[in-house]
């Protein structure tokens, strides 16, 4: 247990204000700007946003800049920010079948309507330093266009399998169902998997993707294939109390994966295909990937009654998950805990004077 | 216009204005000289809404995480309008809240939908389509040549 202690304001002082001299590093290399954080850290922001669990990339960016970079400490910002805005309410649910999409691929159908599109992407680069990006050039030419098919939206791939009554069928919503709200409610167990989706959405994005690994390397038994995985912006609809219709707030790009799973059947189920769900803000493939693994993962337990595997284990995964929670208590460490270590201190002596009194009394025999 | 009809273009409206930069509403706003005085019947007001996804794209809803949204409303004589749009800016919540109230209002809605909703639909329509064509250039053939491992 750690105590209370007094003073040390002028010290504390100092060091916050050591810490900001830090954070503007050399003043012969001009400060980065909010602006220039969102605009080209995108990838950044969108972890700090969903790990703070708060939609909003100019503050993200903010968090960002506050905290040098690092993600945790940023996301904690936003999560601290967030508690002192009112809640206006919940959105409906975001159809991300009408997405625009910019990236949609599947590595179970090669031909899919309205087909595979690479959008913005990582893969197939070389993953070689590109030190023209060291250099002040000009900037990169507009992305090259091509007349599109549709209006640049696309079905889901799975509703394929779906028309032929191979895939697992989602329990359709209904208007009334409750929705569990971690922010609202304790996490309490078991969890149904409203509540672990939305565990696993502010989640940290590297326990999901060791979870999600370890289920690849036989912790879990899944053979995962990805369905699909697309990335694009997606309206979010609200429905204020005092107009009683919904009305659009905007567009959010967002990250979906279904990863699609073997299942051999049971005496209720005939043999089919079921699916794990990710869900994440902006462009995060190994976030949305993992997620989809690790909800399958969780699901197969909840199915079978039987947690074989840590990332099946509901209890370890959602205590576990998130890292503002976990780098609290990690790093509350470090607060004084002089009175406790006293006690051990004086503990450990007196075992020591006491095996030493044992060992004379022997010599003395 | 009856009922229903109003309602579905106010909704499109109240969706185009929420998506347009500041500048676009402001213009929009200082052009209507003699619009009649507004009061605020809420002031504008940042808050967040949880934003909520459906498991496997098409199932039961689940809380996904929140936004920032600010709103606004103003009334003028017995017109109340409302302004929600996504992030922290309360001055683009007020001009959507009193543009609202215009369109509301029967003397200028066929106006300001021709000459302002109308034009900023178009825009970001073709902010899509261009969208949808850098998304097209990328679209891949892939020819399967020798199983991979794994």
């Amino acid at each position: 247990m750690y105590v209370a202690v007094k003073g040390g304001e002028r010290a504390i002082d100092n060091a916050h204000r050591w810490l900001a001299e830090r954070r503007r590093g050399d003043r012969a290399v001009p400060e980065l700007s909010v602006a220039q954080v969102e605009e080209q850290l995108g990838l950044a922001v969108d972890r700090v946003m969903n790990e703070g669990s708060c939609f909003d990339p100019g503050l993200a960016a903010l968090a960002l800049k506050q905290a040098r970079g690092d993600v945790v400490e940023a996301a904690f910002l936003l999560r601290a920010y967030r508690t002192t805005l009112p809640r206006f309410g919940y959105s409906e649910p975001v159809d991300t079948g009408a997405m625009l999409v910019q990236r949609r691929i599947s590595a179970t159908y090669k031909d899919l309507p309205g087909g595979q599109i690479l959008g913005p992407t990582f893969d197939y680069t070389h993953r070689l330093l590109d030190f023209c990006l060291m250099a002040e050039g000009e900037a990169p030419a507009p992305a090259p266009e091509a007349p599109p098919e549709g209006d640049g939206t696309s079905p889901h791939v799975l509703s394929i399998l779906d028309r032929e009554g191979l895939m697992q069928q989602e329990e359709p919503g209904t208007a009334g169902e409750r929705t569990a709200d971690l922010t609202r409610e304790p996490l309490l167990f078991p969890a149904d998997r409203d509540l672990w989706l939305q565990g696993l959405s502010r989640g940290d994005e590297g326990f999901l993707l060791a979870l999600g690994y370890s289920t690849q390397r036989g912790f879990g038994s899944t053979h995962p294939f990805v369905g699909e995985l697309r990335m694009g912006e997606v309206a979010v609809e609200f429905v204020p109390e005092e107009l009683g219709f919904a009305v659009e707030l905007g567009t959010v790009p967002v990250t979906e994966c279904e990863m699609v799973n073997q299942f051999t059947g049971s005496r209720s189920e005939p043999p089919q295909f079921t699916r794990g769900y990710g869900l994440a803000f902006g462009h995060a493939e190994r976030r949305a990937m993992s997620m989809a693994l690790v909800d399958r993962a969780l699901r197969e337990a909840q199915a079978t009654g039987e947690a074989t595997a840590p990332a099946q284990d509901q209890e370890f995964v959602l205590y576990h998950a998130d890292n503002v929670q976990a780098s609290g208590f990690v790093e509350h460490l470090k607060l004084p805990h002089y009175v406790d270590f006293q006690g051990e201190l004086e503990n450990i002596r007196r075992l020591r004077a006491m095996t030493a009194g044992e060992s004379n009394a022997e010599a003395a025999q | 216009m009856n009922g229903t009809d109003l309602t579905q273009t106010r909704r499109r409206w109240l969706g185009v204005l929420a998506a347009a930069p500041a500048g676009a509403l402001a213009d929009a706003w200082a052009r209507e000289a003699d619009a009649p005085s507004m009061r605020f019947l809420r002031a504008p007001e940042t808050g967040l809404v949880m934003v909520r996804g459906r498991m496997g794209g098409t199932g039961r809803r689940f809380n996904m995480g929140e936004m920032t949204v600010t709103r606004c409303a103003v009334v003028a004589g017995e017109t109340v309008g409302h302004g929600y749009v996504a992030g922290r800016d309360k001055r683009r919540a007020e001009m959507v809240a009193r543009l609202d109230a215009l369109l509301q209002m029967d003397g200028r809605r066929e106006r300001l939908l021709r000459e302002l909703v109308e034009p900023l639909a178009a825009a970001q329509a073709d902010a899509r389509a261009t969208t949808a064509r850098k998304a097209a250039a990328t679209k891949v053939d892939f020819f399967t040549l020798v199983r991979g491992e794994g």
